[in-house]
């Protein structure tokens, strides 16, 4: 791929920082539905999650396997925390109850965090596997921290309403949420804009040279992690407040894994990335998964192609476009854009049908062979539909390489045109 | 400050160093005085890079001791050896490649200004780094690149950057491995001025194939053969030693 030359949008700042508080604030006013509202905050506290997770695999290029753990126990003290608050043994107000998470996520970063981070790359992926699976089984020796299977729920309406507000209303914890989730990201952000920060890239980069500059390498991953755990907690925090349960599941593998490929579908090397990340692994989680059973094979798919195409992630994609949209030249894209579009969804109408009318021939093709697909009724046993849907999916992916090809020569010639001009 | 009274930089005592059953450094013994450039020749395999490899603390030593101001810095990690000032640059460049010239060497001066691990200053507001930054900048000749990814400089601007981020940090004592290397004729001559330039009113340690540049900076020469100094003398003495002749200038001189 072409290098380009961008400079970051520090003009809009403001800008960007504003218009993302306001859409959060309006979106309640939009989608009105509790579905959507239960969405949103998910998104929020994964956005927390994500961001925490990315300081160490974009910011420190520490891959890990485990960062569920921090989040995890954030969790399950904070929820101790709210159970003991409700009997009136610790007083601590239910808006500053992340903080408890937070704190948590802390010192468990410390406990592990300074094995963890003596060693970068591979050691540190094991390691933090390795811790993962370690918590993971603690939970089941320690039924009464835990809660076993279970969980531990609780109530996060306590004492007395202040100024109205409750917590008991979905929308209140919406809004808990997005406060939060603004805070952690300015946080985060500001961040990446100090010295520890910085240092973080140069040891991800050339750890070598940054021992040579003064700089001990564990430490610096050490402090990346420790203040990425903290964050994580919080986020921990905040998911106890929104589901009042906390189960195994909060400091599970698969929790590790699916920050991991949030944070890699929204790209890994800008900030933002984790945040477009989250926005999209959770409706594929969460809005694809109350549609279909088969969403875990999309967002499978997904990350799949992403790491195939465009390792980057969506912000690398955005960020690449900068550039021509600066020199005012997208208008030589649409068009290729455009047939790369209406191909792509015959190729994706294809593919759905065939996964899902594989679904259902699988799972329901004796009991109820019917099935209803894009608004069409039809019996999966027959062959007209397969014979359709194969149809599509071979059609559209052979339409899909012709369409792809005018796009990449569209492009060719676009960036050809923007390094041109800036040299 | 206690290592002021100190008039040797760099001692050396007895080093060795071994890898498995290949000893590398056999005793070396050396002394360099405060503000003095000292080079280190030798024919290619002679152990010049792994005898700075040893002073900056890349490898440890085998046997022996270094004195960094009078001070043991055996054993001592890399970054503990750099901040009792002594900072190396490498034969085969060693930058941030995805960051600018400017953070290249804004990184390499944070710790010596006292902001080492902080979370707490924004950078942007750091004024003294960024004019040391600046001013680093200024001297090695890469201002208009200012914004450039390193990765991205020429092959002699990016020798330049080396030196830079050696030096940013103000370490008295600066050990450069082969800054020259592969640099054409014009190149070499701008590097020789720039080496001049920063080292001033430091201890300077290079390792140089050039024997112009070697000749033209030293003033004093070791000359390292199969582990061990054979010679350590101003440039005119050594030019006329039998034995570098013969040992050094005999394999090289084609």
């Amino acid at each position: 791929m072409a290098k380009l030359k961008y400079t970051p949008f520090n003009l809009g700042r403001w800008l960007v920082w504003g218009g993302t508080a306001l859409v959060m604030i309006l979106l309640p006013f939009v989608f009105t539905e509790g579905f959507t509202l239960t969405l949103m905050s998910q998104i929020g506290i994964g956005v927390i999650f994500a961001l925490s997770y990315n300081m160490l695999l974009g910011q420190g290029g520490m891959l890990s396997f485990g960062h569920a753990v921090y989040s995890g126990l954030g969790a399950y003290f904070s929820v101790h925390a709210l159970n003991l608050m409700a009997k009136g043994s610790f007083v601590f107000p239910v808006t500053l109850l992340p903080l408890v998470g937070g704190a948590a996520g802390l010192v468990f970063g410390v406990v592990f965090g300074y094995v963890t981070t003596k060693k970068s790359g591979t050691t540190f992926a094991m390691i933090s596997l390795g811790i993962g699976e370690m918590v993971f089984a603690c939970s089941l020796m320690f039924p009464g921290f835990f809660g076993g299977e279970g969980g531990i729920t609780t109530n996060r309406v306590i004492g007395q309403p202040f100024l109205g507000i409750s917590y008991g209303p979905a929308i209140q914890v919406y809004y808990l949420i997005v406060a939060w989730t603004l805070a952690c990201m300015a946080a985060m952000f500001a961040w990446t804009q100090t010295p520890l920060g910085r240092m973080a890239n140069a040891v991800r980069d050339n750890p070598e040279r940054a021992e040579f500059v003064g700089y001990d390498t564990h430490m610096v991953r050490f402090l990346t992690l420790l203040i990425s755990s903290f964050f994580a907690g919080i986020a921990g925090g905040l998911n106890c407040i929104n589901y009042e349960i906390v189960t195994a599941e909060n400091v599970g593998a698969l929790r590790s894994a699916g920050v991991l490929m949030a944070t890699f579908i929204g790209g890994a090397g800008f900030f933002f990335g984790p945040i477009i990340g989250s926005i999209v692994f959770f409706i594929m989680v969460i809005a694809v998964g109350a549609m279909t059973k088969a969403w875990a094979f999309y967002l499978g798919l997904l990350f799949l192609l992403i790491v195939l195409y465009a390792p980057g992630g969506f912000a690398s994609l955005i960020v690449m476009h900068l550039p021509v949209l600066k020199a005012r030249l997208m208008h030589r894209l649409w068009l290729p854009y455009a047939a790369a579009l209406a191909t792509g969804a015959v190729l994706l109408a294809g593919l759905v049908s065939v996964v899902e009318m594989t679904y259902h021939y699988s799972l329901e093709s004796k009991t109820a062979p019917e099935m209803t697909l894009f608004g069409f009724a039809f019996n999966v046993t027959d062959t007209l539909p397969w014979a359709v849907a194969i149809g599509l999916l071979v059609g559209g992916f052979v339409i899909s390489r012709f369409a792809w090809k005018t796009v990449g020569r569209a492009w060719g010639d676009v960036v050809h045109v923007v390094q041109r001009q800036s040299a | 400050m206690k290592h002021q009274t100190i008039s040797t930089a760099v001692e050396l005592k007895a080093v060795t160093k071994s890898f498995g059953n290949t000893a590398i450094i056999r005793g070396v013994d050396l002394a360099v005085a405060r503000g003095e450039r000292h080079a280190m020749i030798g024919p290619n395999g002679a152990g010049k890079s792994t005898l700075f490899n040893l002073i900056s603390g890349r490898y440890p030593v085998s046997g022996g001791d270094i004195l960094v101001n009078g001070e043991s810095v055996a054993g001592l990690m890399p970054f503990e050896i750099n901040r009792k000032g002594l900072s190396r640059s490498f034969q085969v460049t060693n930058i941030f490649q995805r960051m600018s010239v400017f953070e290249n060497i804004r990184c390499a001066v944070l710790w010596s200004l006292g902001y080492k691990y902080s979370f707490w200053h924004r950078l942007g507001g750091l004024k003294d780094a960024n004019l040391r930054a600046e001013e680093v900048m200024e001297s090695i000749g890469l201002k208009r690149r200012r914004d450039t990814l390193a990765g991205v400089l020429s092959y002699a601007e990016q020798r330049a950057l080396e030196i830079g981020v050696t030096i940013a940090g103000g370490a008295e004592v600066i050990l450069l491995d082969e800054p020259t290397a592969g640099m054409s004729r014009s190149e070499t001559a701008d590097a020789v001025e720039l080496i001049r330039k920063v080292s001033q009113d430091k201890t300077l340690i290079m390792v140089e194939h050039d024997m112009g540049v070697v000749f033209n900076l030293a003033d004093r020469i070791s000359v390292l053969v199969y582990g061990e100094i054979i010679a350590c003398d101003v440039p005119e003495n050594i030019r006329g030693n039998k034995a570098v002749q013969e040992a050094y200038l005999g394999t090289e001189a084609h």
